[in-house]
């Protein structure tokens, strides 16, 4: 397949950089610096200009294009260039958004701007924290399946009933694979033998209930997290707050702007919106933000979040999230104690990943810096799965892969060694990257 | 000059000019019963002439905000005293006076039905008169002015303004896009309940359950329910008729002084509007908290040392209690002032409830009058908020109503409103008390207080000499002036009014 990917900033280099090893990939960006360090660093193509410009566009080829990925970080332009393209090719539009407006009116009308798919950053990203705030021991959730099937990584600490524990040990739980033990940032794929020391992340597949379980079992007595605050009036902390409201919980928002916080009170019926400077912690102890059970800093400046984040759990907050706009801020955040740093442009990336991939992969999520990856696929006849019940498959499919779940007409179904798989069924896996493009091909 | 008042003169004069055409009524009542005439044609002389002459100021009057406020509160002034002109030419009865005939027309034309006829029976008036009496209150029901642009075209543009002047409650809602559609979609409904009106009262004169009940009496009475009035052509109120007939005014009067939008709203088949609006459920609300309350008192004969004979067929009886609970709760709330019995007999715990219920009102976009309903929601809402936010400082907390959040703009509106309706109100009590004592009447502070309080809320009985079997006759032609501008305020909500006497109004 031949894409065309216009900006290269982290969102657009982090596509390229997945989809280069199986793609024809040409990269538009105005900044020639950019390019030109693209064009050393990546097997892709790079062309210096403007996507919205039809010359620059015809060079990248975009007439014999199957997917367009405009991924800038102006809305505008990424509209405009999805339009430009659709008007000389029949190729599929993939718009980046920040704003959510774009995407309500997408939805109302498909085909909107010129766009065939649109990602919003900001919901993505709001989407992704809400979440981990329904899962709260969580460290990752994607969902698979049409949210049949969950995929989740976990931290395991000292006080988890399961810490020191084999897998086969562990696995006590109904419809739940073990996929893999994270042990310091190496992907280790779960066998029966595998020890699941204090320290490591697990990462399982299964379903809702049985992941909520599992959640509750590693987690030591800690509640259901119930009171959440979200510092930051920005449009992630709006989204969060919107969505949590919509799950039946009333967090509360704390906006220093007077105007921002009054339009935001006006917009969230069910939140409290607090009008103060979040860092004051006179502030934070008078309204006992220490109880809440997650704070969740989207404050729009790195720092600040984690200013906030670290000051809330000194406070005793149980959980903190920081939304980081920095991508290697990431790891040195939750080195320093923040419990989760999401970072909209990897969320963002990962979205259009997964719509990228081959057809048949349908749906991806990334673990451990991409050291891995969990796909869903859809089997079909020419698959070695088809029709052979797994522990005869796993013979022909190579190491660091674990079938995780499966759903037949949108039933789940626990992947034994006996299941027999059939044509149409929607596989979920876990595939260490080393091996993911045998893999895709294979299955 | 800074105001164009010609603009405004102009208009008033136009709406005069067909004020004039309201006369044919009586004046078919007089045919059908054989009544002089020579009342309503100098009547229609002098408006015509009037009008045409004011109109004549301006051909072309332009409209701005402040000539909007002057054309609705001199339009109300001058119905009212064109109004008064068949009295005084009639020249029957205590109302030929022309202070009195003034009180009567101004108490008529702002709905307010409180009365200084000395005594109402055909033998001193005429079916005519007493017919336009009615009519004064149902043509100042829904609005002379909201009339006056749904009929209007040279009013289309400033008809928002005037009408936002005009109308009971913070704001007017815009039901189509065009103002003059709008004033006509509520006009048309006001009329289709008042016909309804008509017929089930005849219905239930025709079936037998309400002998005294005849077209007469009918048509007069749809005239004064639906605006919230409260004149009745009987001496004795609603307590004339049978008990079906005072059961089935109740539900006319909760319609009056609930929002005619919501009905709009219902009319095009969206009935959730109605079940979910904030302000129609306090309203129920309100309305069946003070019943219920009011029927215990009148059940139990709380407050009552002796039983007086009036009382004697309601205390423990249950139908006639809850009947005249309602009756007098709808009646009081909704600012009609009709009347199913005389409750200067009840006991004070039942009297003082309807006291307190003569400063609630109706709905905004009613034809209420008072404080209306949605303003004490919102300073309820408001005080909650107060209350939270003094224990929470930070909080940024927007007051809601149906679940849109409310300007705070509004807010400091409703409270000015609020807090000057009180002042006007103890202003007034002042005032009349002094007056009383001038000429040495003897009244009560509890009657003047209630008599200050049912004017300026376009209610119209009070308690005490002022009881709904009573009048205001007797008070002295200075305070019933005064009553005159109380219910003229009260009818316009203050404002409107109460800024031609500022300076700012006709400065630069």
């Amino acid at each position: 397949m031949r894409v065309v990917i216009v900006g290269a900033g982290e969102v657009g280099s982090s596509i390229a950089e997945s989809l280069a090893s199986e793609h024809d990939v040409v990269v538009v960006d105005v900044d020639s610096d950019r390019v030109e360090s693209i064009t050393y660093s990546l097997d892709v193509l790079a062309i210096t200009g403007d996507g919205t410009d039809l010359d620059v566009m015809a060079e990248a080829g975009v007439a014999d294009a199957d997917i367009v990925i405009a991924s800038t970080d102006d809305d505008e332009t990424n509209l405009a260039t999805c339009g430009t393209a659709s008007t000389v090719s029949d190729a599929f539009t993939i718009a980046r958004v920040k704003s959510a407006n774009y995407l309500d009116t997408w939805e109302h009308s498909e085909g909107a701007f010129g766009v065939d798919f649109m990602v919003c950053t900001d919901l993505l990203t709001a989407q992704a924290i809400v979440r981990l705030i329904s899962l709260p021991t969580a460290h990752d959730v994607d969902p698979f399946a049409g949210g049949k099937v969950q995929m989740a990584e976990f931290d395991v600490t000292e006080a988890s009933p399961i810490a020191g524990q084999t897998v086969s040990e562990a696995d006590r739980f109904d419809s739940l694979t073990f996929a893999a033990v994270v042990r310091d940032g190496e992907v280790e794929i779960a066998r029966g033998e595998t020890v699941i020391d204090a320290g490591t992340r697990v990462v399982v597949i299964g379903n809702p209930e049985s992941v909520r379980s599992f959640a509750s079992a590693v987690a030591v007595e800690r509640p259901a997290i119930d009171d959440v605050v979200v510092v930051g009036g920005s449009t992630i902390g709006y989204l969060v707050a919107d969505l949590l409201e919509r799950r039946g919980f009333a967090p509360r928002l704390i906006e220093r702007d007077p105007e921002r916080a009054r339009d935001l009170a006006e917009r969230l019926s069910g939140s409290r919106v607090l009008e103060h400077d979040a860092t004051d912690q006179t502030f934070l102890e008078r309204e006992h933000v220490g109880d809440a059970d997650m704070v969740v800093a989207t404050l729009g400046s790195d720092e600040r979040c984690l200013l906030v984040s670290l000051l809330a759990k000194r406070l005793g907050v149980e959980r903190a999230v920081a939304v980081v706009e920095e991508h290697e801020y990431v790891d040195v955040f939750e080195a320093v104690g923040v419990d989760v740093a999401v970072n909209p442009r990897m969320v963002t990336a990962e979205e259009i990943t997964r719509f990228t991939r081959e057809d048949r992969a349908e749906n991806v999520a990334i673990i451990a810096s991409d050291r891995a990856e969990v796909l869903e696929i859809e089997v079909d006849p020419d698959s070695v799965l088809a029709g052979r019940p797994i522990r005869e498959a796993m013979g022909d499919i190579p190491e660091g892969v674990v079938i995780g779940a499966l759903t037949r007409d949108g039933e789940f179904v626990t992947p034994r060694g006996d299941t027999v798989v059939e044509v149409g069924d929607h596989v979920v896996v876990f595939v260490r990257e080393d091996v993911r493009e045998e893999v895709t091909t294979e299955l | 000059m800074y105001v164009d008042w010609r603009a405004s003169a102009s208009l008033v004069g136009t709406v005069l000019q067909y004020l004039t055409l309201t006369l044919s009524i009586p004046v078919v009542v007089g045919l059908v019963y054989g009544d002089p005439l020579v009342p309503f044609a100098a009547t229609g002389v002098v408006t015509l002439a009037a009008g045409t002459g004011l109109a004549r100021l301006d051909p072309d009057p332009d409209l701005g905000m402040r000539e909007a406020f002057l054309m609705v509160a001199a339009t109300w002034l001058a119905v009212a005293i064109v109004g008064a002109l068949p009295y005084v030419v009639a020249g029957n009865g205590t109302v030929a006076q022309p202070t009195n005939a003034l009180f009567e027309s101004m108490s008529g034309f702002t709905t307010t039905g409180a009365t200084v006829m000395g005594d109402i029976s055909f033998d001193t008036h005429s079916h005519a008169l007493l017919m336009w009496r009615q009519l004064t209150q149902w043509l100042g029901g829904m609005g002379i002015v909201v009339l006056a642009v749904a009929i209007l075209p040279e009013l289309s543009v400033g008809g928002a303004q005037l009408m936002d002047a005009e109308a009971p409650g913070p704001g007017i809602e815009k039901l189509t896009p065009r103002i003059a559609e709008t004033a006509r979609a509520l006009w048309g409904i006001y009329l289709g309940l008042t016909v309804l009106e008509i017929v089930l009262l005849l219905g239930l004169n025709q079936v037998g359950l309400a002998p005294e009940m005849g077209p007469y009496n009918a048509v007069a009475h749809g005239f004064t329910t639906l605006p919230t009035g409260g004149f009745s052509p009987e001496a004795y109120s609603i307590e004339a008729f049978s008990a079906a007939v005072q059961w089935l005014i109740v539900p006319f009067m909760v319609a009056a002084g609930t929002n005619f939008a919501l009905f709009w709203y219902a009319l095009n088949g969206d009935l959730s509007r109605l079940r979910q609006d904030s302000e129609f459920r306090f309203y129920a609300g309100v309305i069946g908290a003070t019943t219920a309350v009011v029927a215990g008192t009148l059940f139990t004969g709380a407050g009552l040392a002796t039983l007086p004979a009036e009382m004697a067929g309601i205390v423990g009886d249950l139908e006639p209690s809850l009947r005249h609970a309602a009756f007098q709760a709808v009646s009081m709330i909704t600012t009609t002032g009709y009347a199913s019995v005389d409750f200067n007999a009840w006991g004070m715990p039942s009297q003082m409830l309807l006291f307190l219920a003569l400063f609630v009102g109706g709905s905004a976009g009613s034809t209420g009058g008072a404080i209306k309903i949605v303003r004490w929601l919102v300073i309820l809402k408001s005080i909650r908020r107060e209350l939270f936010t003094t224990v929470h400082p930070d909080d940024v907390r927007p007051v809601r109503l149906g679940g849109r959040a409310l300007d705070e703009r509004a807010i400091r509106g409703i409270y000015a409103f609020t807090l000057l309706y009180f002042a006007l109100f103890a202003l007034g009590v002042l005032l009349v008390m002094l007056d009383a004592g001038r000429v040495g009447y003897g009244v009560t502070g509890y009657e003047v207080m209630s008599a200050v309080g049912a004017t300026i809320g376009n209610v119209g009985p009070g308690f005490g000499a002022v009881g709904p079997m009573n009048s205001y006759l007797h008070f002295p032609w200075s305070s019933k002036l005064l009553m005159v501008a109380l219910m003229w305020f009260g009818r316009l909500e203050v404002l409107p009014v109460l800024v031609l006497f500022t300076p700012g109004y006709w400065r630069r």
